[in-house]
């Protein structure tokens, strides 16, 4: 190349795109018993799907992601929006490489992002369906996601990967479906949550349950549970970093002042770091939804006493990669050693690799060189051994 | 030259011996694979279907970007969850002189492999024999350079104290070599004879007595 300008990398365009289906009287049967239909996903796709229909990975968001992985909507101006939330994962020549893959994501059943969950107007009453939406678990949405996977005309997937509630979607996909997956990427998730992420969750809940304006649910033509839903999220932030990345970022620095203020008001950077991520993302999710996506994760359990769900004979095909971060203390380093210990026994290839970081949980979305790589080599490696 | 042998040429001569005792197309796990340059000799050369256990996060990685599957984790802890017989051949390769429980962990390799090759230090050499004999110093040499409170070297092997260990248990040997190795390892020969006395290292296959 003699052109010696910098090249400025591709800024990716997408569109979110809408799959509706279980038209009644065809309801989909959810796992409480309750039928639920029209089913909307939101989705969004990147790269092309070759002739075989084999190049295709399936990312599955975390608890409050939405569909939009990657990139800019059309008019969206590129130099100003904030591009989508695993944008340094995925994009042409990045490690899930959208000029070589078909890259998928759709936003979760009961979720709030264009897909249909408590906040979408419910056809039989006209109105939002607020707490009469039905209860949703991570096995509804695998499910909804395959009707998506099917209307795509894709027979197997070469990768799905996901982190955190996306994770345990991975795995309940190869319990499901252990014959559509050639390789899974559990990021940051467990085969059960944890008494403790239980806790968390419950606290975030009862932080909206409580605030009047919450409303049991029916608040859509009030002002809605601002302050409930902005103190969840607080909540969750703390369980997303850790000791060392709070003491790091923040440490005991005071917020705009000298000295403590002896008040209630915001004295340290970290309070008010907190608030402003509780404030801003009342502006993007729904109270309700969050209620319903804590409780499907917190209902996520692959083992019984029958065993693990994931002990199957058909997964012995499929090719796994485990990754857990060092100070990730919501999903610890030992649950991901248990889903390998499951996966080992079942006679799967397994890899587990724990990357040292110290951003606590939220390591899995912040741009770490390791992880890139990693996951690049092994999607190559499963490309190569797929035939793609 | 073909290019397996200008690929081996790289290897300990330990590896190298390793290596050509693998059956094509065998399952094969290899304990503290480091960065996986055996396991990625055998997947290319021998189109073997391998795992590695690896401590160390970066070397971990390193397997990973080389398209080779592989587990962090301490070996000693990983081998109980397999099930019996699940891999054709174990490599255990200069690292059972650090094993706490040397004799439980090879029954257990032999329960989750059919053939386990170990190779370690031999400690009857004739320069290590001569450091207690003629210095009364504890013994440290190319393959053993540690003072005594700093070695992670805390088993000390011979090939003839292995071969009644494996008697006693009725491990059966498979096969053998006592190999001498120059300075950095890299090549050596084979000991015919006094493989207790000349030999720098000990290479055993082991099947289970079942």
């Amino acid at each position: 190349m003699t052109d010696n300008s910098i090249q400025q990398p591709q800024s990716l365009m997408v569109e979110k795109q809408y799959f509706t289906f279980a038209q009644p009287p065809n309801e989909m049967v959810l796992d409480s018993g309750a039928r639920l239909g029209p089913i909307t996903l939101a989705y969004e796709s990147y790269g092309t799907l070759n002739e075989q229909k084999n190049n295709a990975v399936l990312v599955l968001h975390a608890c409050t992601g939405d569909a939009h992985v990657a990139g800019h909507y059309s008019d969206e101006n590129c130099s100003t929006s904030k591009p989508g939330w695993w944008d340094n994962m995925v994009g042409p020549g990045k490690p899930i490489d959208t000029d070589r893959y078909f890259v998928i994501c759709s936003n979760i059943l009961g979720s709030c992002c264009g897909t249909t969950g408590p906040s979408s107007i419910n056809p039989e009453t006209g109105k939002p369906f607020g707490c009469s939406f039905p209860m949703v678990t991570i096995r509804d949405m695998v499910r909804a996601q395959k009707q998506l996977i099917d209307h795509l005309e894709i027979k197997k997937i070469m990768a799905l990967i996901g982190g955190s509630v996306g994770g345990m979607q991975v795995l309940r996909w190869c319990v499901e479906y252990p014959e559509m997956v050639a390789s899974a990427i559990p990021l940051a998730t467990t085969t059960r949550h944890s008494a403790q992420a239980i806790a968390f969750n419950e606290v975030a809940r009862q932080a909206i349950m409580t605030d009047p304006d919450w409303n049991n649910g029916d608040y859509y033509e009030g002002k809605g549970p601002h302050h409930g839903l902005a103190v969840a999220r607080m909540i969750g932030h703390v369980t997303y970093l850790s000791d060392e990345s709070m003491r790091n970022k923040f440490g005991r620095r005071l917020q705009n002042r000298s000295s403590v203020s002896f008040d209630f008001d915001v004295d340290f950077e970290i309070e008010s770091y907190l608030r402003h991520q509780g404030t801003k993302f009342v502006s993007r999710f729904d109270a309700n939804s969050l209620l319903y996506i804590t409780k499907a994760a917190d209902y996520f359990d692959l083992e019984s006493s029958e065993g693990c769900s994931l002990i199957d004979e058909k997964l012995s095909d499929t090719t796994f990669l485990v990754i857990s971060f060092s100070s990730d203390w919501l999903y610890p380093t030992y649950q991901s050693k248990t889903l390998v210990s499951i996966l080992k026994k079942n006679g799967c290839d397994v890899s587990f690799c724990e990357i040292e970081a110290q951003w606590g949980h939220d390591a899995f979305l912040l741009p770490n060189p390791r992880l890139n790589t990693i996951i690049e080599k092994f999607l190559l490696r499963i490309s190569n051994e797929q035939g793609i | 030259m073909s290019k397996e042998s200008e690929h081996l040429e790289n290897f300990r001569f330990d590896l190298r011996l390793i290596g050509s005792w693998i059956k094509p197309n065998s399952k094969v796990l290899d304990l503290g694979c480091g960065n996986g340059d055996l396991l990625l000799y055998l997947k290319e050369h021998k189109n073997v279907r391998g795992t590695g256990i690896e401590f160390v996060e970066a070397k971990v990685a390193k397997c990973i970007e080389r398209g080779l599957s592989v587990l962090q984790g301490d070996f000693n802890d990983e081998v109980h969850d397999y099930p019996d017989n699940c891999f054709d051949v174990i490599i255990l390769s200069q690292t059972l002189q650090q094993v706490m429980d040397p004799k439980n962990l090879i029954l257990e390799l032999l329960r989750i492999g059919k053939q386990v090759i170990v190779s370690f230090p031999n400690f009857s050499h004739w320069m290590i024999r001569m450091k207690i004999l003629v210095h009364g110093r504890a013994p440290k040499s190319r393959q053993l350079p540690y003072e005594w409170y700093n070695t992670p070297n805390i088993r000390i092997i011979t090939i003839r104290d292995f071969k009644e260990f494996l008697a006693s248990l009725k491990i059966k040997l498979a096969k053998e070599a006592a190999i001498n190795t120059d300075n950095n390892d890299k090549d050596g020969k084979i000991v015919k004879f006094l493989k207790n006395i000349r030999a720098t290292y000990g290479i055993m296959m082991l099947e289970s007595p079942h």
